[in-house]
């Protein structure tokens, strides 16, 4: 059976004159190379451009606020157990009398870290969510220098309360809700 | 005493151009390297990457210099240094340009023009080997010792097939200096049109003193670790590296003085220019083939895989050899049946 149409026979022929000058060959080589100087470079320089990513691609979490800017995680904690790499750990507390504008719920989450080494990004913390608090955004994890720097905290992971610094997910909601 | 003077500050020029060609001839060769492969090369630092060889000679005299303990201190300094010296002292006899008049005084654009300069050039590069062969043995370890005999051979072997086909050369021309083998050349009368094979055996075994690819078996990560230079760090394998940057470019000067007319350009004596306007504009085409030579080294390295240590051997001797023994025989019998001497 032939797993492929590119296979060759090997024939162990003598070759010819010209063949064995291999100077044609290594002319044809040397045009197919400089060819290349022309062709369109297949890099995409990171920092400056980015590859355009599917409308549902999965990168960095957001815990999102809702309309008034209070958090809408309430550290029910089934992100942690949907979560099959083990990548979320949390801390629960208590709203106290005069946090209400912070949080939407009785209970919130004091410390909400996920482990960005762990995450394999795939996306069941998100459909876990009874609260639609998490959703992962097309934006990429940064790179860092130590392992310490890859434990994202709610510094980085829930967004800002100003209208420029919230992150539009509407995209992801958009097609998970099937019509 | 103004004699000195001229040479000494000619000395420095051509010194200095050696080593801004080599520093530049390293960024030149990733960035060529990553256009054939469709990459973008080094582009971080300065526009287009331009500083990127000042940030490589930076890092390599920041790096930890290590001798090894049972190294030959001596000569496992040694090494580098003649390398670097070979290298940079082969400028001397090539023609830069024809001469320019200054207050009414020639000044030839060349070091010194000896009558024997290619055989010196041969002498000096055979040296060269020395480097090779010391830093292989100082470095007390068996694959560097390995590494320098297959380099140091490798040379020798090559030396002789470039040696005969020079010989073909200075049998047409009738000269062992550059400079009247340039000046021969005067016009479109280039010596690769009258010795096409002897130019071709040339290149190759160019090539192959370069320790270029496919004749880089020098280096030979695979087998041998790293070859000659494995022990060596810092700015000792700078030079190492340096030196082999600075023979592209005097061996892409010499190639194209001997088989490309060096500073002469078709059309010289129509353009109507003063004579050191023509010797400015020669020495910028001399530079322009010379860098097209250095393009097509590196164009040559991401083109052809490298040979087998048996293979390079069996090319050497058993192909180039007689090839440009069977050149010398042929230019012979051409030179003495345009005389008239034969038949």
């Amino acid at each position: 059976m032939q797993l492929t149409n590119r296979s060759e026979i090997v024939v162990n022929k003598k070759m010819t004159f010209m063949e064995r000058l291999y100077l044609p060959a290594i002319l044809s080589g040397l045009m197919i190379t400089v060819k290349h100087l022309f062709k369109k470079r297949a890099t995409i320089k990171y920092p400056e451009e980015t590859r355009p990513v599917a409308a549902v691609y999965r990168g960095w979490h957001v815990l999102k606020r809702d309309e008034q800017g209070r958090e809408n995680c309430t550290a029910c904690g089934l992100c942690a157990v949907a979560c099959p790499a083990e990548a979320i750990t949390m801390t629960a507390a208590e709203r106290k009398k005069g946090e209400e504008h912070l949080y939407r719920e009785e209970k919130y989450a004091e410390v909400y870290e996920i482990n960005m080494l762990r995450c394999i990004f795939c996306g069941l913390c998100e459909e876990a969510c009874p609260k639609e608090a998490i959703f992962l955004t097309d934006r990429m994890v940064p790179s860092n220098y130590d392992r310490g720097g890859f434990i994202f905290g709610k510094d980085k992971l829930v967004e800002g309360t100003s209208p420029d610094t919230r992150i539009d997910i509407s995209k992801r909601t958009n097609a998970h809700r099937k019509p | 005493m103004e004699f000195i003077i001229v040479k000494f500050v000619l000395v420095v020029i051509v010194f200095l151009v050696s080593l801004g060609v080599a520093a530049y001839s390293t960024y030149a060769e990733r960035k060529i390297a990553a256009f054939l492969q469709d990459r973008v090369g080094p582009d971080r630092a300065g526009p287009f990457g331009l500083l990127q060889p000042i940030a490589d000679g930076v890092k390599m005299f920041m790096k930890e210099e290590i001798i090894p303990t049972n190294a030959d201190k001596g000569l496992f300094i040694l090494g580098p240094s003649i390398m670097m010296m070979t290298a940079t002292m082969t400028g001397v006899v090539i023609p830069w340009g024809n001469s320019l008049f200054i207050n009414g005084t020639e000044y030839p654009v060349q070091i010194t023009d000896v009558n024997i300069g290619i055989l010196y050039i041969f002498g000096v590069v055979s040296i060269g080997v020395y480097g090779i062969m010391i830093g292989g043995w100082a470095s007390n370890n068996k694959y560097s010792l390995m590494g320098a005999i297959r380099a140091s051979s490798q040379m020798i072997s090559y030396e002789l097939a470039m040696g005969m086909s020079i010989i073909a050369l200075v049998m047409t021309t009738g000269t062992l200096s550059i400079r009247e083998i340039v000046e021969q050349q005067q016009g479109f009368h280039w010596n690769v049109f009258a010795q096409p094979l002897g130019f071709l055996l040339f290149i190759v075994c160019a090539f192959a003193e370069c320790n270029r690819t496919p004749f880089d078996l020098p280096e030979c990560e695979t087998e041998l670790v790293g070859g000659y230079h494995t022990e060596y760090s810092s700015m000792k394998l700078g030079f190492y590296l340096f030196a082999e940057y600075i023979n592209m470019f005097i061996s892409a000067a010499i190639i194209s003085s001997l088989y490309f007319g060096g500073y002469n350009f078709p059309f010289i004596d129509q353009l109507g220019l003063s004579h050191n306007m023509l010797t400015l504009l020669g020495t910028l085409i001399f530079f322009g083939k010379i860098f097209f030579f250095i393009f097509f080294f590196m164009w040559i390295r991401w083109t052809i895989p490298r040979f087998r240590y048996d293979q390079l051997m069996h090319l050497g001797w058993r192909i180039m050899i007689p090839l440009a023994i069977f050149n010398i025989f042929l230019t012979a019998g051409i030179v003495l049946w345009k005389n008239g001497q034969l038949f």
